[in-house]
């Protein structure tokens, strides 16, 4: 089944060049339906891949250069369930929002599909390829497609400063990324993961591979949005078209977690035998990312920017899932990036049509103008609901996971944060949506940040497409959590995915691992305490919603004293989103600095 | 000479993110990119080299005879393609900029923040 492997890559890639090379002999809808049509090949393929890897890792050598004496020459893609779910993913999106941009991008453009298609592959090939250098190129390749759709619409003023913004941050990140590579380089002569992983192994970690390990890292969690790397993510959102949207933050956000993930269980996991010091590090930015998203969240009013805040929640949710270093918490983290990528996804559409229809995407300005359009609503809060982690729905499998994990691991202190900063983000959703679709509330909030306007698309788009992708999103994300199987076989993946010296085996010297039984089609019970923290999660979320909504109507005493004591951290934070890049990038030096720095002293 | 190599890489790439991080000028920045970039082909080469090595062409040499090493060129090949589009977009972007904003400065382009 090798020959399958390049497919979900060279697919959407070819098309990219054919559309663009006959952008001036076929009609408009030709071209929208050959990329629609190659992005459902791609996702199809990615899931074909998907499931011929629950039974072992599928190799494909490019060029056949196969590893000779178990030395790897050649690149090789090597998927298993999770690298070739993670791609059917983000492919599976790309067709959602193409077939979204059917109407939304009317002045569209064949380039704006040319472009999708070509993140498409390069995303796909970056959750396939075993190779720590052609991951690079894939990382580059996704950044440029990226960074020309963020600024797609460079009429106006806005995109202009969130693409650049996102251009310079993400490009100095891959820039640490091909230094850490180099050093990595310099140690081992190889750049296969396997290959770098077997070479690291047995000897302890020195100064070179700390600073590698740091360099590579911090790359990575740039296009994560990870504290303090995270400036451009909400600047990106803001101004990207809604559809784009939906690929930033369901599958890009969430590549940059799955390298981290991938590069430490394949390269790092044997030299760092003591790996204490990498789990607290992981685990203590997640947590601080998915707080300071949380509380971001709740103080926008710039729908997008919202969900962009809410995104870096989830994405240090995710962190903390994959840096507790634990299977089980990884499968947890594999849920969410799956669940949290159809829910968010489906959230940007809604938004992306409340633009169309409404004109404008500001809670405040849009105060009950969104009772002419309850179908929407409806999706908003369903939406919102299947953030928060309530039993059942949405991303509570991802989150009991993740819980699950970090009690295994006696760090079970983290799971009351990441149920507060879950409830908070969901509750400012929850806020919005009441605002805009129910009318109520104050219609004024001196708390919420004012935003520039956004430019709407055309008034007569037909929201037909729309309506339809959105509610295919939101309804896959939701009934995630319920999928008979799911659970089991994401925990057998995670456990493939940390078995170091499996992989190598397989992919040096094609010793194939045991064939396991299929596991059975079965929804666990969630545990008591899962259902505990879901349902504080809910009842946490409401009451944030509710304090967003009346908080005019508490006693003036409380107000002032609240008002004393939250004003001078939240004008802080505020301040530091200051949308200059040249701060961005001093937070990126100053922050890979002190991650290098700790992991120095600790590591040694 | 390998220490001064890596030493000489380290401090191009420290000269070019300051040079990012004060930038007034998305022109300037951008070339502070390719400085920064610049350094990782310091590194990588002086990663390659290899005393009295030649060019790794081995068509009429013969066998055993030192080279540098051809996989960390072509890394620095592959980088400078990737990049050249990269900056590229960047000054395309400055130039809309300029157009729409009549100004290149990061700082006045800064619409959304908080």
């Amino acid at each position: 089944m090798s020959w399958l492997l390049p497919l979900p890559v060279a697919i959407p890639l070819l098309t990219a060049a054919a559309i663009v090379a006959t952008e001036s002999l076929l009609p408009r809808r030709v071209l929208d339906a050959v990329a629609l049509a190659a992005a459902a090949a791609a996702t199809a393929f990615s899931l074909l891949i998907m499931l011929h890897a629950e039974a072992g890792d599928v190799l494909h050598w490019f060029g056949g250069w196969r590893p000779s004496g178990g030395v790897a020459i050649g690149i090789d893609f090597a998927a298993d369930p999770l690298g070739a779910g993670l791609a059917a993913l983000a492919c599976g999106l790309v067709t959602l929002a193409l077939l979204y941009s059917w109407s939304y991008m009317q002045e569209a453009a064949r380039l704006f599909d040319a472009l999708m298609l070509v993140f498409c592959g390069a995303m796909a090939g970056f959750a396939l390829t075993g190779d720590l250098f052609n991951m690079f190129v894939w990382f580059e390749l996704m950044g440029v497609a990226a960074y020309a759709l963020a600024g797609f619409k460079v009429e106006e003023l806005g995109p202009l400063q969130g693409a650049v913004n996102f251009a310079i941050t993400n490009t100095a990140g891959a820039y640490l990324i091909l230094i850490g590579i180099g050093l990595l380089y310099a140690r081992t002569g190889a750049l296969n993961l396997a290959q770098l992983g077997r070479m690291l192994a047995g000897h302890p970690a020195d100064r070179l591979v700390i600073v590698a390990l740091t360099l590579v890292f911090v790359g990575f969690l740039v296009k994560a949005a990870i504290v303090p790397f995270h400036w451009w993510l909400a600047d990106a959102h803001a101004v990207a078209p809604a559809p784009v949207c939906v690929l930033f933050s369901g599958a890009m956000v969430e590549m940059g977690i799955y390298a981290v993930a991938r590069i430490y269980w394949t390269v790092f996991s044997s030299p760092l035998g003591h790996a204490g010091e990498v789990r607290s590090l992981l685990v203590w930015i997640g947590v601080v990312t998915a707080l300071v998203g949380a509380l971001m969240c709740f103080l926008q009013r710039h729908l997008k920017r919202m969900l962009a805040f809410s995104t870096i929640t989830h994405a240090g949710v995710m962190l903390v899932g994959v840096g507790l270093l634990d299977p089980k918490a990884l499968a947890g983290a594999a849920n969410l990036v799956l669940s949290h990528g159809f829910v968010k996804g489906g959230l940007f559409m809604v938004c992306g049509a409340v633009l169309v229809r409404l004109r404008a995407v500001d809670e405040l300005r849009l105060h009950g103008a969104g009772r002419a359009v309850p179908w929407w609503g409806v999706l908003w809060a369903a939406g919102a609901v299947g953030l928060i982690g309530v039993p059942y729905v949405g991303v509570f499998l991802g989150h009991a996971l993740v819980d699950d994990g970090a009690t295994a691991r006696g760090i079970a202190w983290v799971q009351p944060l990441l149920m507060i900063a879950e409830a908070v983000s969901g509750g400012a959703l929850l806020r919005a949506g009441a605002r805009v679709f129910l009318g109520w509330g104050a219609k004024d909030d001196s708390l919420l940040t004012p935003e520039p306007p956004e430019e709407p698309p055309e008034r007569d788009a037909a929201v037909a497409p729309m309506a339809v992708a959105a509610t295919i999103a939101i309804v896959i994300g939701l009934a995630l959590s319920v999928t008979p199987g799911l659970e089991v076989r994401t925990e057998h993946a995670a456990e493939r995915f940390v078995d170091r010296t499996a992989y190598v085996a397989h992919v040096l010297r094609d010793a194939k691992p045991a064939r396991e039984p299929r596991p059975p089609f079965t929804v666990r019970a969630a545990t008591t305490e899962s259902w505990a923290y879901g349902l504080a999660a809910l009842a946490l979320a409401a009451l944030t919603a509710a304090f967003g909504l009346w908080r005019h109507r508490l006693p003036e005493l409380f107000r002032a004293a609240a008002g004393r004591a939250l004003r001078p951290p939240v004008e802080v934070l505020r301040s530091a989103h200051s949308g200059i890049v040249g701060d961005y990038l001093l937070w990126l030096t100053i922050g890979t600095a002190v991650i290098g720095g700790v992991w120095a002293f600790t590591l040694r | 000479m390998n220490f001064l190599a890596y030493g000489v890489a380290g401090w191009i790439c420290l000269v070019g993110f300051y040079g990012a991080i004060v930038s007034k000028n998305l022109i300037h920045l951008a070339l502070c990119l390719t400085v920064i970039q610049s350094s990782t082909y310091i590194l990588l080469l002086s990663i390659g080299y290899e005393k009295h090595g030649g060019a790794p062409i081995f068509k009429g040499v013969k066998l055993g005879t030192t080279a540098v090493d051809p996989v960390v060129q072509s890394l620095t090949l592959t980088d400078i393609v990737i990049s050249v589009t990269v900056i590229a977009l960047i000054l395309a972007l400055a130039l809309d900029a300029h157009k729409k904003a009549g100004t290149i400065d990061p700082d006045q382009l800064a619409d959304f923040h908080g």
